[in-house]
């Protein structure tokens, strides 16, 4: 068991190109389970693979334990990785794969075969399986025996690399919850890497999101989604994403759809200071309350998705080109083409500096 | 009530036009199977003739199958075969040896400048042999090594090895680098990732690169006509034997070439599935 440490780690592919991690500050507590989350090519793989020794550093440096391990190399670091594609040995069969770096450590073979049992039980894989290789399992299973393979080693670190991308849809739920059951039972620290913000959300005790190789933020689900440090955050974190929007301003707050969204008295003050003349409106989908006729953003309804227990309604408000998503109760949602209104408590309203993106006070 | 829903059809013009296409394919590939297999065939009937029918135009279709020639030849063959089959089963053997570790270095772990390394395994392939049998002659009279089996399984690695370094080399190029990156992970060092990991997933292409070599080796005539005599004549060199300065020898050739065709033929029978499989993979990128 042990903290992990970024210390302004980077990572630089080409002179000319920006870093694909930038001067990464990062502190991974012991026995946390950490979600790197950003979209594609946002660095977060890379930093992965830079913690796994996989990835020289550039500069900074990274420490396990309290321990610098920049120059360590992989097998010496006492990390177990589990693959996208699950990188499974063809030619061995599914306890052979498991016990692999057991062998590898000379672990002697009665000691090896009963840290393989256990893994294999506590990851309810069938006995008569340790025998097959892994050509003879289905995706699942794959995906199971990979993380056996980590759990054997009784690593002070697991590092996952987009492990559930390869399952199908209900099977990635259920093995989300299972990842996440186990780590805690397991108690290791855990650095999970995913595109997907639901699985972040969903698993990590902290969640850092990676955007063009520079860390945005880091904090709990809790707090990335009730206060995100900038747009971008703010866009990625959040399903359906934050409805976005460069609006003018006016006297004492926003102008959208023909009205005036008042701002905070905070938000306001960092406006004045910064000089603006627009500001980025941030509304998420739930805030957009339908109201009968009587709220203050009127608006039609363009399309509607039934999702069951919800339905996203796309609306296009009055005088505005983009449209916006609202969150409403599934039962009886308004039929495209229908007018509706909408009312935004103005605490549910996010403002963003149009040009750097930054949380505008609040 | 369900009702089978009638199987689609294709309008009449489109299928014949389908069906034609099929059909023509299917002709070009028998004509053309046909013409690579009618010398085979026509040397496997003459090996069955009698010398004195072998010969005769137009050509005899009915004849009194002999065994005589295949008597003959087997007779004779034992010291050729045996040179044959050290020179390739020796230079096969050596040029996995050696062709591995360069592929693996030109490939997983490139070296410096691995680019111009590979081009020039390639470009001493691009050497007529001839231009170069004056300077073999020499040193092979030199090192005492003329009419020597040790010369041509060294010549004979020295020619498959390009090939085979090529081969292995995009064979290794297959193995997902996901799971080196795991082998390294699990603490395996160079000679466990070689044996643990790369040589069990490219072992079909391994197989297939053997086979092309034993075949190479087993058929080269021009090396070891220039450099042996008595004491490593391969067997290439016991069908030219068989020509005598005089009289008729048809039969008697084509029964020799047929006896030393059949190895060949049964080892690539036998791996057929892997040759396919292993020529495949370096294919398919």
């Amino acid at each position: 068991m042990a903290q992990v440490n970024y210390v302004a780690a980077t990572r630089v592919y080409a002179k000319d190109v920006p870093p694909a991690v930038d001067a990464l500050e990062l502190e991974i507590k012991d026995g946390e389970f950490m979600v790197l989350v950003g979209p594609s090519g946002s660095g977060k793989t890379t930093a992965l693979r830079m913690l796994a020794g996989l990835e020289p550093l550039d500069g900074g440096r990274i420490e396990i334990g309290e321990k610098d391990v920049t120059w360590v190399p992989p097998k010496d670091r006492d990390i177990a990785m589990v693959f996208q594609n699950y990188a499974l040995y063809p030619n061995k069969t599914v306890a052979e794969n498991m016990g692999f770096a057991l062998k590898m450590q000379r672990v002697p073979r009665a000691e090896r075969d009963r840290r393989v049992r256990e893994a294999a039980r506590l990851l309810n894989l069938d006995d008569t399986l340790l025998s097959r290789k892994p050509k003879a399992l289905s995706g699942g299973q794959r995906q199971r025996v990979a993380m056996g393979r980590a759990i054997v080693r009784e690593p002070r670190v697991f590092l996952m690399d987009e492990p559930l991308s390869n399952l199908d849809a209900k099977l990635r739920v259920q093995t989300r919850s299972q990842i996440a059951e186990l780590q805690r039972r397991l108690g290791i620290t855990t650095v999970y890497v995913t595109h997907d913000q639901v699985e972040a959300m969903t698993m990590g005790h902290r969640v850092a999101v990676l955007s063009n190789g520079k860390l945005q933020q880091v904090d709990t689900p809790r707090q990335l989604y009730d206060n995100p440090v900038n747009q971008f955050v703010a866009g990625f974190i959040g399903s359906p994403a934050m409805n976005l929007q460069t609006v003018p301003l006016a006297d004492g707050g926003a102008r959208l759809a023909g009205t005036v969204i008042p701002l905070p008295a905070p938000v306001r003050a960092a406006v004045g200071q910064a000089g603006l003349r627009e500001l980025v409106l941030g509304i998420r989908p739930e805030h957009m309350h339908l109201a009968d006729g009587n709220g203050e953003l009127a608006g039609e309804v363009m399309l509607v998705e039934e999702l069951g227990a919800d339905a996203l309604l796309h609306v296009r408000l009055a005088g505005e080109a983009n449209q916006v998503v609202a969150r409403t109760e599934g039962r009886t949602p308004p039929a495209p083409g229908q007018e509706v209104t909408f009312h935004v408590q103005p605490d549910d309203v996010f403002a963003f500096h149009p040009v750097t993106g930054a949380r505008l006070a609040g | 009530m369900s009702a089978v829903p009638a199987r689609a059809r294709m309008p009449a013009p489109q299928r014949i036009r389908e069906m034609s296409g099929k059909v023509g394919w299917g002709v070009v590939a028998w004509v053309v199977g046909l013409a690579f297999f009618l010398p085979v065939a026509w040397m496997v009937i003459t090996a069955f003739k009698p010398e004195s029918a072998a010969e005769t135009w137009p050509p005899k279709f009915t004849f009194s199958p002999t065994l005589a020639e295949f008597r003959l030849v087997f007779s004779g063959w034992g010291p050729f075969v045996t040179h044959s089959a050290i020179a390739t089963v020796g230079s096969t053997i050596l040029v996995l040896l050696l062709g591995v570790p360069a592929a693996y270095a030109l490939s997983v772990h490139p070296v410096k400048r691995w680019r111009d390394g590979l081009f020039f395994f390639i470009s001493t392939k691009m050497l007529p042999i001839v231009a170069a049998i004056g300077p073999l002659y020499v040193i092979a009279v030199k090192a005492h090594l003329l009419d020597s089996i040790w010369l041509l399984i060294i010549l004979y690695t020295a020619m498959n090895l390009p090939l085979a370094i090529w081969m292995i080399r995009s064979f290794m190029l297959e193995v997902p680098g996901e799971l080196l990156e795991a082998a390294r992970l699990d603490g395996a060092g160079r000679i466990r990732e070689m044996t643990e990991v790369i040589l069990p997933v490219i072992s079909p292409g391994l197989v297939s690169t053997a086979l092309i070599c034993v075949i190479f080796a087993w058929n080269e005539l021009f090396l070891a006509l220039n450099l042996t005599i008595t004491n490593a004549a391969t067997l290439p060199m016991f069908l030219i034997s068989s020509v005598p300065q005089e009289g008729l020898y048809i039969a008697h050739l084509s029964a020799a070439a047929t006896v030393a065709s059949v190895p060949v033929i049964i080892v690539g029978w036998i791996a057929q599935r892997s040759l396919v499989r292993g020529l495949a993979m370096g294919a398919i990128k």
